[in-house]
């Protein structure tokens, strides 16, 4: 694989500042280049949103930043270290999180039971017998968590039964889980009613201000609110890049996301 | 600490579990322990028991399936290689086989190397998913009942091992009909208990996350494959203790015992019981039992050859599973559910659990 002699080629010197780095990062599927060539530098604590049409590749671009599979040439850093051939848990136990566009949640398990396990997935005692106590710092972790995201009148509903709003929500609180120190959000607000979108704009404006994140975001109002940074892509590359209000004035841009996208 | 009326502090273990057993159980406990005193020595045994312990083994199994979503077949191998174990280092009428170990020894050991092999055969059987789990593992449930059958040297052949008795303990004969129901009582319980409880702690909701979706559990941090071994091993204890009960009641093992049919039986009581909750294969167990029991003598006062009556077991599962895949706990939740609604509006009038 390409992957190894981009991990010899890569530069050995940690602490390059960023908190991510992706240098010429390319995925292929077979004859379809879903990312070609892609360059992003973001510094920790920073709010980017990624747009772009349908199949632009944000998606892929996350799954190879978490690891879901590998690029086929690039490589990634992660606050300094080089996490190009790293499987996913050893990404997540770094403190890189994601929510996914198509819900992955535990559906046979409640509300709380998912975010309890996602907080368990960064901690000691997976294999454990023993239930967690009354008290137990974990589950007081996972019960604020459903708080966060608006879900306490839910907390012990199967996901099953969850609307699809909610299930938006607890992606969320899932990904908040285990301090976070970088979250990739896959169309967060996709699906959701006005009120929740509020509700979701309040809880991204409200993260700790060392939590960096991408967001991706068809919905210009939602992501220019969340973001400092903006990121245009297109058939696999980045096209733009700049301030919220730059972007949303450039001509290109007009003519190629909010003429085709404007359904507002 | 919140001690509010937040919907957490239902969640959390407030009261001691004495106030937290629902009244059924009571009611359930205390016929279990009394009804030696009203049945004939054959219901306790042969049914009751016999429940008991096929209870246990297909416990193991709904442990793999219902909370870990693979489907095992070779549950009743490793309670026979439990069986075969206590037989070759105990104590049975093979003299040249068995080496009379005093049981403290025997039966740890007869556990540990069941673990052993269901750790094996689980490390082979989680590389696969659905369809290939059960043949892998019928794979080697078949293996296993042929290499019995074929090998003299510790497994005795077609003939095995008879005279296999549980050890004289307390003063107590364990064989006798009062103590062996309360021996399998206490385990079917026990064991019950332990699945139950797990299925809340961290082990048991990593393996129903890594049932209901294992990529996203090796997105959260989890081994899933480390889980489903670790899933296998201890459904491996638990089908050995199974095992050495099975081995006792029968007090013999032998090839017959670990046949594909006998892996099949323990398939068809956990599914019919049901494999979302462990009382499934306990309810599926005494189904089984009183049909195997019963349908022969059934049948002949039809008229018709009792040798038939696998296929009224058949029969039966065909129909509970066609009308509810979730076995007969499945339909006791549908009657409830439908109970609960509320006739005028067809809303739930809440209150659901099981
Ligand atoms: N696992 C996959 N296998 C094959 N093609 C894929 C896969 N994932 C994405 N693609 C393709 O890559 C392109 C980019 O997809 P995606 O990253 O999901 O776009 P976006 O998230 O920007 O809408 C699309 O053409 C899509 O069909
Ligand atoms: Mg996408």
């Amino acid at each position: 694989m390409s992957d190894v002699s981009v991990m010899t080629r890569g530069d050995p010197q940690t602490g390059s500042g960023y908190a991510l780095e992706l240098r010429d990062i390319s995925k292929k599927f077979g004859a379809l280049e879903a990312l070609a060539g892609i360059n992003m530098l973001v510094r920790p604590g920073e709010r980017r949103a990624v747009l772009g049409s349908n199949g632009a590749g944000k998606t892929t671009l996350f799954n190879c930043i978490t690891g879901d599979f590998m690029p086929t040439t690039g490589a990634i850093r992660f606050f300094g270290e080089d996490i190009t051939v790293f499987p996913a848990q050893e990404r997540i136990r770094r403190g890189l999180r994601r929510t996914y566009q198509i819900s992955l949640l535990f559906t046979g398990l409640t509300v709380l039971d998912n975010v309890y396990l996602a907080c368990r997935g960064v901690s000691r005692g997976r294999f454990s017998f023993v239930r967690p106590r009354r008290g137990d710092a974990l589950m007081q972790t996972a019960e604020e968590l459903v708080a966060t995201v608006n879900l306490s009148d839910a907390i012990n509903t199967p996901v099953s039964e969850l609307s699809y709003g909610q299930q938006r929500q607890l992606e969320i609180a899932m990904a908040l889980s285990g301090a976070p120190r970088f979250i990739l959000f896959d169309e967060p607000a996709a699906g959701l009613s006005p009120t929740e979108r509020v509700e979701l704009i309040k809880i991204l404006t409200g993260l700790p201000s060392h939590v960096g994140y991408i967001i991706i975001e068809h919905d210009m109002d939602v992501a220019l609110r969340v973001s400092e940074q903006v990121t245009m892509m297109h058939n696999g590359r980045i096209f733009k890049e700049g301030k919220p209000a730059e972007i949303e004035d450039d001509a290109e841009v007009q003519a190629l996301y909010l003429g085709g996208n404007a359904d507002e | 600490m919140a001690e509010t009326s937040s919907p957490s502090v239902l969640r959390a273990e407030t009261n001691s579990w004495f106030d937290r057993v629902p009244p059924a159980y009571w009611v359930l406990g205390v016929v279990l322990l009394v009804i030696p005193a009203f049945v004939s020595d054959f219901v306790m045994g042969e049914i009751m028991a016999r429940a008991f312990i096929m209870g246990i083994i297909a416990l193991s199994l709904m442990l793999l399936g219902g909370y870990g979503g693979m489907v095992s077949l070779a549950q009743m191998a490793f309670a026979g290689f439990a069986g075969y174990m206590i037989a070759v280092f105990g104590t049975s009428a093979i003299t040249d086989i068995s080496q009379g170990w005093p049981w403290w020894i025997v039966i740890p050991l007869a556990l540990i190397l069941t673990i052993i092999l269901s750790t094996a055969v689980g490390w082979l059987a989680v590389r696969t998913e659905g369809i290939y789990t059960i043949m892998i593992t019928l794979a080697i449930a078949a293996a296993f009942f042929y290499f019995t059958r074929q090998n003299y040297d510790i497994f005795n052949g077609f003939q095995g091992f008879n005279s296999v008795l549980p050890p004289q303990l307390f003063g107590v004969d364990w064989r006798g009909s009062y103590a062996f129901y309360y021996l399998t009582l206490f385990w079917a319980i026990l064991g019950y208990a332990v699945v139950l409880y797990i299925s809340r702690a961290p082990f048991g909701l990593a393996l129903q996350g890594v049932r209901d979706n294992p990529r996203r559990m090796s997105a959260l941090g989890y081994n899933v494959t480390a889980h489903r071994v670790a899933a296998y091993a201890f459904a491996g204890l638990i089908a050995g203790i199974g095992g050495i009960l099975l081995t006792w009641q029968l007090s013999q093992i032998s090839p017959g015992t670990v046949g594909i049919g006998a892996a099949i039986d323990v398939l068809v009581i956990a599914v019919v019981g049901g494999l979302r909750h462990p009382i499934g294969p306990f309810i599926g167990a005494f189904i089984f039992v009183v049909l195997e029991t019963f349908a022969k003598d059934f049948l002949v006062t039809l008229g018709l050859s009792g040798d038939r009556f696998q296929l009224v077991i058949g029969l039966g599962f065909l129909i509970i599973v066609f009308f509810s895949p979730d076995g007969l706990l499945g339909l006791w939740d549908k009657f409830r559910a439908a109970r609960n609604r509320d006739p005028l509006t067809g809303q739930d009038r809440g209150e659901r659990e099981l």
